[in-house]
């Protein structure tokens, strides 16, 4: 402990004074007497207490220090000569164990008693520790103060001697990533663990929390989110893994537990004054105690606790401003709370958030992207005022957004110009979104693809190419990627003028991209993109998460394009194909088990029958595609109706599904006068090759004994005609309001060529059609000759098609309900709790999961 | 004032895009719903249109589509978007420290829309 620090005599004689005394000696308890100093440096006689044995720091640089940037000394902001200059005692080292407020006393640890006619409380908060087996174990550290870092320092100097060593941070928010960064400069190998799937989702949409994830992967830190660590293992009483709930277990030296802070109130809560979350204040900050005030991230304020340093300042001058007010002039307004804003200390990241990004009802996003410097700008606009901001890759204008933010500015004049920030938005600039595009240097790059510059897309303007067509010809900007196209249409419009006919023609996905669905899937393939974020952020998305129409569609191209690499996206599924189930308009669902071929046999049957019977299923019904459909199952019910469906042999027929539904057969050969051909065998095969694919849209098929056609096979998407001397294969027909029988594709001599050429033609199908594009909608926009022409003009098309799609099948066809019944996102179809026993009075809430 | 506030559960309970329900007195559902900002709402699970359980839908932004007629339905008002009319109860939501709570008298009471938080 220190001796308390000696007194300088000034003005009003120390003895004289009210006795201010502070518990904490950090950044907002140190401010707050600042504060009060620079205002009335002879009001009170003051003592600061500080559980941690040094002076006043900013704890906010203790990461630079982590990451050898800064040295302890650097972040000092009081130094002893502060607390001897304004006569404080500085008691360190010693942390206030009780408040007595009968007597106005605080009692250190040491057992030292110090009266108050004032007392402040400034504890901030204490990082909170997940309760999980082998929390207690040496190595397991926290980051909040210099000690914290000290212990991370030995851990990585220790690692030296084998290579590095491992570390293991708990918590992808500011400090969990902030302490991995300084570990990893410090040569250690650091796995982030985070619990959701977005790191600093509390500051972060997906977009931005995709790009810093990659980010960090790309600097050789392990990014794994979406986990749940279950334990921390020991040996010998030191920490030396993390293992996961799904079994994973990670090496670690050291654990960094980051995952968030709770307001230090244990004190205030124990001296009986108001506490909820933080300790309770006012607008002056005085808590229910009027003797007493606080300040810092231990106190609530309008129903608010905070975790940044901004608002503390607020905070101090407000608190300042009512503990040295005289009467004699208007009464001090107090403090009304702040809108933070988030930076991420970590050296070559620029990220910013700041306010709201929810959105909220007439809240509009404007995103702006640039894939090549690996930017995302995303400012939320409501009212005509600024209500949020995300930027990732460029922060230059973070600050602006937040000042327009903060004031209320209303920006309608600035509307169309303001994601380009303040240089072309402010100043009595251009309100055209073009004239930032003509305001770029003749040199600056507009294509990367091709490395075109302005002048070079202007001059080939200027010499005659009047289209986005010509200017691709002539210069080439805008011709692989396209994701510059937006930028060259600006330039035709400024070079033109009028001249300039404006607005492509192509149909694009939806209201969030500029791109059609051709393009989308081109690029999918051409630029390797595998995930939903990625594709929005290099294809320029206008919108942050993408809609209800875009998500599907982007799910299913990636899909399609990388069988067994890409992790299907079951939130971008419609409920239908998320549930397996078919969703009724009373909320249930109904099921239909897949019957090959449209056969069946006994024990199907009873199976069927004791689930009606088991689930009271109101109704059980024969469809249109030749099998039986289960109808009112409550979402809880299906995992359990799936597992006794699954005993007695049965898969889900996907009849919920953008994907293979039904064959339909007739008797064929087997039984019937006029059969030709085992179209009930060749139907039973074919469903047998194409269940479990995911389409574009519903496909289904039929295979019908002869011409007379009784498995309606030319309405199909494939239909098989069976004839004395072969088969005949259809395409592209359908039912439906706007009934189209089929197209004759070719005929072929054998079983095996018939399904030989239906699997190509599902995938010719599957790699082109649109989202949403059934075959009859597809053969008509693209024409039939083109289908044959991807079939047949080259001789080895058909094998190639028919290996692309066994080989995606040989992962989709794993059925789907028997994983559910196993368990498999049971969450779906559990509640999240259950409010028992339903009565208002001795409420208990049961977390179902 | 925290007694007057339902713990409901770790926040981990709901992935983001998704929803999740809880039964609560006379058969009805509240949907509970986590976007892909990180935000959560609570509304009862029935659309105004025609009793859809919206906890089903595909949520976008702080929107979620009724999975039964398309009808986009605000999280943070409950009313329906666009030309569509209509708005369903919502019910005061608080995270804290990694937990949801549900105001205790819009879950228990007859009224779920009245209070706010
Ligand atoms: C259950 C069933 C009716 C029945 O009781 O027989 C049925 C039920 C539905 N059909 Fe169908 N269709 C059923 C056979 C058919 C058939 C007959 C067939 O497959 O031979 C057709 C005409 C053939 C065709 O598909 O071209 C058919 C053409 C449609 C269409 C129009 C498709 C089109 O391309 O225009 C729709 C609307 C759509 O998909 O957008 C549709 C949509 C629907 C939906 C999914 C409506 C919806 O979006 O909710 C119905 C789901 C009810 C449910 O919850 O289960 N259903 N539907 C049949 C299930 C077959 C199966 O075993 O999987
Ligand atoms: C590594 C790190 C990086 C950060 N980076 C940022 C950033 O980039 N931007 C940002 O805005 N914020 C950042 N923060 C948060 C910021 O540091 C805090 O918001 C700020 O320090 C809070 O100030 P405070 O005075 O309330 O609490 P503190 O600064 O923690 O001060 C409280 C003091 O009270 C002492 N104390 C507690 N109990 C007692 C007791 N019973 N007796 C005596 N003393 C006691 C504590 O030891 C501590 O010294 C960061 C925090 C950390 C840990
Ligand atoms: S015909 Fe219409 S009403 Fe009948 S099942 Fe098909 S979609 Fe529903
Ligand atoms: S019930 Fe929701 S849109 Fe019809």
């Amino acid at each position: 402990m220190n001796a308390p620090m000696s007194i300088q005599d000034r003005g009003t004689p120390r003895a004289l004074r009210e006795r201010l005394v502070v518990i904490g000696n950090g950044m907002a308890g140190c401010r707050a007497v600042e504060e009060i100093l620079a205002r009335d440096p002879d009001r009170y006689a003051i003592t600061i207490f500080g559980a941690e044995p040094r002076v006043n720091y900013n704890r906010i640089m203790l990461s630079p220090v982590l990451a050898g940037e800064k040295a302890f000394d650097d972040i000092v902001i009081n130094a002893a000569e502060w607390y001897t200059d304004n006569a404080i005692t500085l008691i360190s080292g010693d942390p206030v164990a009780q408040i007595d407020r009968g007597t106005q006393t605080v009692i250190g640890k040491s057992g030292r008693v110090e009266p108050y006619d004032k007392l402040l409380i400034a504890t901030g908060s204490d990082p909170f520790i997940i309760p999980v087996p082998g929390k207690d174990l040496a190595g397991v550290v926290t980051f909040r103060d210099l000690d914290d870092v000290d212990k991370m320092l030995a851990a990585a100097e220790a690692g030296k001697a084998h290579g590095g060593g491992t570390a293991v941070v708990i918590g992808g928010g500011l400090l969990g990533l902030e302490a991995a960064h300084g570990l990893s400069l410090r040569g250690m190998q650091v796995t982030v663990i985070h619990l959701m799937p977005t790191l600093m989702e509390r500051q972060l949409d997906e977009a931005a929390g995709w790009l810093l994830k990659a980010e960090l992967e790309r600097r050789g830190q392990v990014i794994l989110t979406g986990a749940d660590t279950a334990e921390i293992v020991g040996k010998d009483g030191h920490v030396s893994a993390v293992k996961l709930k799904d079994g994973r277990e990670i090496a670690a030296d050291i654990v960094v537990m980051a995952v968030g802070i709770r307001p230090a109130t244990g004190l205030a809560k124990a001296a009986g004054i108001e506490v909820e979350r933080g300790i309770m204040v006012d607008d002056h900050m005085v808590t229910s105690d009027p003797a007493i005030l606080a300040v810092g991230e231990c106190v609530q304020h309008r129903g608010t606790c905070y975790g940044l340093v901004a608002p503390l300042w607020d905070m101090c001058r407000a608190l300042a401003d009512a503990a040295t007010w005289s009467g004699a002039t208007d009464a001090p307004t107090g403090y009304a709370g702040s809108v933070t804003s988030t930076k991420l200390k970590v050296s070559g990241i620029d990220l910013f958030s700041g306010g709201d990004f929810s959105g909220g009802d007439g809240a509009e996003d404007i995103v702006m992207r640039d894939a090549a410097r690996g930017i995302y700008k995303r400012v939320v606009v409501k009212d005509n005022r600024v209500v949020g901001a995300v930027l990732y890759g460029d922060t230059a204008d973070g600050n602006w957004y937040f000042d327009l933010l903060k004031k209320g500015d209303d920006i309608s004049d600035i509307r169309e110009a303001l994601i380009f920030g303040q240089a072309f938005a402010s100043g009595g600039a251009p309100l055209d979104p073009n004239a930032a595009v003509a305001a770029l240097a003749n040199d600056a790059e507009i294509c990367g693809c091709n490395g075109v510059s302005k002048g070079r897309v202007v001059q080939s303007i200027l010499d005659g190419a009047c289209s986005l067509d010509a200017v691709r010809a002539t210069c080439k900007a805008s011709a692989s990627c396209g994701s510059c196209t937006g930028l060259v249409e600006s330039l035709l419009a400024i070079t033109l003028g009028d001249e300039f006919a404006g607005e492509r023609a192509i149909k694009t996905v939806c209201k969030c991209t500029s791109f059609g669905h051709d393009d989308v899937r081109r690029l999918i393939v051409e630029k390797g993109l595998k995930a939903i974020p990625q594709v929005m952020q290099e294809l320029h998305w206008s919108t942050p998460d993408g809609c209800a129409s875009c998500r599907p569609a982007l799910n299913y191209y990636l899909l399609c394009a990388w069988p067994g690499e890409y992790e299907d996206d079951q939130k971008s599924r419609f409920v239908n194909e998320r549930m397996h189930a078919n969703i009724q308009k009373d909320g249930t669902y109904s099921v239909v088990p897949r019957m090959w071929g449209g056969l069946t046999n006994p024990r199907e049957l009873r199976a069927i029958a004791d689930v009606v019977d088991k689930f009271n299923a109101p109704m059980v019904k024969v469809t249109g595609g030749q099998r039986l459909d289960i109808f009112g199952i409550k979402k809880e019910d299906l995992p359990a109706v799936w597992a006794d469906l699954n005993a007695a042999g049965m898969v889900s027929g996907h009849a919920y599904g953008k994907s293979l539904r039904t064959v339909k057969t007739c008797v064929g050969s087997e039984w019937c006068r006029f059969g030709t051909q085992d179209s009930t065998g060749l139907g039973v095969k074919l469903e047998h090759l194409t269940w479990g694919s995911w389409m574009p849209h519903k496909f289904k098929i039929a295979v019908s004994g002869c011409p007379r056609n009784c498995a309606e096979a030319t309405i199909k998407d494939f239909g098989v005609i069976c004839v004395d001397s072969g088969y005949e294969l259809m395409v592209g027909g359908n039912g439906g309001i706007k009934l189209r029988g089929t197209d004759l594709l070719c005929k072929v001599a054998t079983e095996a060529e018939a399904m030989r050429i239906c699997a190509a033609f599902i995938q010719l199908y599957r790699e082109q059609a649109h989202y949403l594009e059934r075959t009859a909608p597809w053969i008509e926009r693209v024409g039939l000759d083109h289908v044959k022409a991807g079939l047949f003009d080259d001789p080895e098309a058909i094998e190639r098609l028919a290996a692309r799609f066994r080989y995606s099948q040989s992962f989709m066809q794993d059925d789907p309900w028997a994983k559910r019944a196993a368990g498999e996102d049971s969450e779906l179809h559990q509640h999240l709790a259950e409010v028992r026993p339903l009565m208002p009075s001795a409420i208990t809430v049961e977390t179902v999961s | 004032m925290i007694g007057d506030w339902l713990d409901i559960g770790p926040v981990g309970q709901i992935a983001p895009g998704n929803a999740r329900t809880l039964p609560v007195r006379g058969g009805a559902e509240i949907a509970i719903f986590h976007t892909l900002d990180n935000q959560f709402y609570a509304l009862v699970n029935s659309c105004p249109h025609k009793q859809g359980p919206l906890s089903q839908g595909i949520v976008h932004g702080n929107v979620v589509t009724c999975p039964l007629h398309n009808w986009n339905i605000s999280l943070k008002s409950g009313e329906a978007l666009g030309e569509d009319k209509g708005c369903v109860p919502t019910i005061p939501l608080r995270v804290d420290a990694g937990r949801i709570y549900l105001l205790r008298e819009a879950v228990v009471g007859g009224n779920p829309s009245a209070q706010a938080a």
